[in-house]
């Protein structure tokens, strides 16, 4: 797909912006990883060197997860029926940008806080565990490889995420009905990643490197996906 | 390579005395995108021998439409807009005014017909083409309200390749009168003053074709009639204007030629010449007295065609030329022994022309 990056960088400088001027969008994205933190953290604060040997054989770090599958659904679901809802999107339109460029610049607006509110929320985590709990629950929880894994895998999933809410918002009339189905459409996401934390489906090195390959695969799927969902003329009248 | 857009772009900037830097890579990019165009037009028009005059349209349509399911937005619509030309679109609420400007704006594809806007032809394969020659005010100036005047016009200075964005964003700013406002969130403005950003923003990139739609729609007469001066400006600049509008002074201040639509297009022509089409010129006589023998008085003058009484003491004459008219009738007045109040030659407005149309129409549908 063709894309001429001065005008993706326009867009996504242009909603960087937004939220610069709106921080609120970025704590309403901080609120649910930190609720999310809340039970392993007790776990955590609780357990004994003696009760921390069956920790280590779970993947509790991979629990987090689900973070980059839950902070942008909101701001991805808003994405295109909020600024046709703001009357912002028709002289948007109006330009020669094209639709593929149109939603990768939106998603990437999407992705880069998420991403950093995941990152920061999983450094406070990892500090927690590493500087509040008994030495044995750390070294137990702690592990690099999952720690890798969460480096790896939360952009991907972001991304996946970030393409299922604009896919619905794309397809949306109204902001609220998209935040609530680009809500509901995230959680598989995390149902999977909580098998996999628990053990469930295995976490081998093998199936990560797999599971990988096919985030990225679904995230360059996702982008032709949602270019195509994204129509000109449905979005300009609003029909369906 | 200079043409006459980057000429008159050249010019722009030294009207506004902004510095002008030359940027060979957008210049090249601008020449790639002109000779894609131009192999496109070609392309289509092999057939067909374009005229000199062809050469001078900035938009053609022909036999254009555009249905929704069982309800037609507008049909059977073909005109040509000259280049430098103000050409008003006039209608009714619902007479497809605004579907025809997203329709050529690429926005919505059409049903029926066909149309060459700026110089390339309406098709969904070209629209990105259209859309970087065009620029399009839609009713609702639609800014990012969180942000600056000057963020808005940058980020649709990137999205259109503007050469050399800051001075442009600069020179539109100037040009509009919101230089010392630039740093001011849009949020913050009122809305006579959004409504001064949005033809900012159609300006940036030196549209070949402006579409505005009800552009003073909602506004203040005093909005409006900043809206009208930036009008005139953009006018005497020679930028081709495609204005729809309801508001029929306006149509008239500021056009050269109105067409008139109400799902299909009812009339098309300079306001005189379908003043002069539906209506006579007609001269109204007040005089202090009634007239003894107003037959006598008024059958045989020149160029008049007939009169009628419009009250005690006041008559219309229906005249061909009211410059042969007025003296001969004032003649034969005088001579009658009438003392003459007043006489003046009766227009019809834009207004009386469009309520004929579209009433008569409407008169027509119920019958």
């Amino acid at each position: 797909m063709k894309v001429r990056v001065r005008r993706v960088r326009a867009i996504f400088r242009k909603e960087l912006r937004e939220f610069r001027r709106r921080p609120s969008i970025i704590f309403a994205m901080s609120a649910i990883p930190v609720i999310f933190l809340i039970q392993p953290l007790v776990v955590a604060f609780g357990l004994t060197a003696s009760a921390a040997g069956p920790i280590g054989h779970e993947h509790l770090l991979l629990y987090l997860l689900g973070i980059p599958a839950l902070t942008p659904v909101l701001i991805a679901a808003y994405a295109v029926v909020g600024e046709r809802e703001q009357g912002t999107l028709e002289p948007m339109l109006t330009t020669p940008v094209r639709r593929n460029e149109f939603v990768l610049a939106k998603a990437l607006a999407s992705l880069l806080p998420s991403v950093g509110v995941a990152y920061l929320v999983f450094a406070g985590f990892v500090a927690c565990i590493a500087l509040f709990t008994n030495p044995a629950v750390a070294s137990a929880v702690l592990h690099w490889p999952q720690i890798l894994a969460q480096v790896l895998f939360t952009p991907l999933i972001a991304a996946w995420t970030i393409w299922i809410g604009m896919f619905i918002s794309a397809k949306s009339n109204d902001i609220r009905v998209s935040q609530q189905l680009g809500m509901l459409a995230s959680l598989p996401a995390v149902v999977v990643i909580a098998l996999v934390a628990f053990n469930i489906i295995p976490a081998t090195p093998s199936l990560a490197l797999c599971y990988a390959a096919a985030l990225v695969l679904f995230d360059v799927l996702g982008w032709g996906a949602v270019s195509l969902a994204f129509n000109r003329e449905r979005l300009v009248i609003g029909t369906r | 390579m200079l043409h006459a857009g980057h000429t008159h772009l050249l010019h722009f900037h030294l009207e506004l005395g902004q510095p002008t830097r030359y940027d060979f890579a957008c210049e090249l990019r601008w020449l790639h995108s002109e000779i894609q165009a131009l192999a496109a037009s070609i392309g289509e028009t092999e057939s067909q021998v374009v005229s000199p005059d062809r050469a001078r349209l900035a938009l053609s349509t022909v036999g254009l439409g555009r249905r929704f399911g069982d309800r037609t937005a507008f049909e059977n619509v073909s005109f040509d807009v000259t280049v430098g030309e103000v050409f008003g679109f006039l209608g009714p609420n619902g007479a497809g005014k605004t579907t025809l400007v997203r329709t050529l704006s690429t926005l919505i594809v059409p049903t029926s017909g066909s149309a060459i806007v700026a110089g390339v032809p309406l098709s969904p394969e070209h629209g990105e083409e259209i859309r970087g020659r065009i620029a399009v005010m839609p009713e609702s100036p639609g800014l990012y309200l969180r942000l600056s005047i000057r963020e808005n016009l940058e980020c649709f200075a990137d999205l259109y390749g503007v050469c050399s964005a800051a001075s442009r964003v600069d020179g539109v700013l100037e040009a509009v009168g919101l230089a010392s406002r630039a740093r001011d969130l849009c949020g913050l403005l009122s809305k006579g003053m959004r409504q001064r950003v949005a033809p900012a923003r159609a300006l940036l990139s030196e549209p070949q074709l402006l579409f505005l739609d009800e552009p003073t729609a909602g506004l203040d007469p005093v909005a409006s009639r900043d809206v009208h001066d930036l009008i005139g400006e953009l006018r005497q600049r020679g930028v081709t204007i495609f204005l729809t509008t309801h508001r029929l002074e306006e149509a008239e201040r500021l056009c050269d030629r109105v067409a008139i639509l109400n799902t299909t297009l009812q009339t098309i022509g300079r306001p005189n010449e379908l003043r002069e089409q539906l209506f006579a010129t007609t001269l109204a006589i007040q005089t202090l007295s009634p007239l003894l023998d107003r037959g006598r008085v008024f059958t045989g003058l020149p160029s008049v065609t007939g009169w009628r009484e419009d009250g005690p003491q006041h008559y219309v004459l229906t005249v061909t030329d009211p410059v042969v008219a007025a003296p001969a009738t004032a003649r034969a007045l005088v001579a009658a022994g009438a003392d003459i109040i007043s006489m003046a030659e009766e227009r019809a407005s834009l207004e009386d022309v469009y309520l004929k149309l579209i009433d008569g129409k409407r008169e027509g549908g119920h019958e």
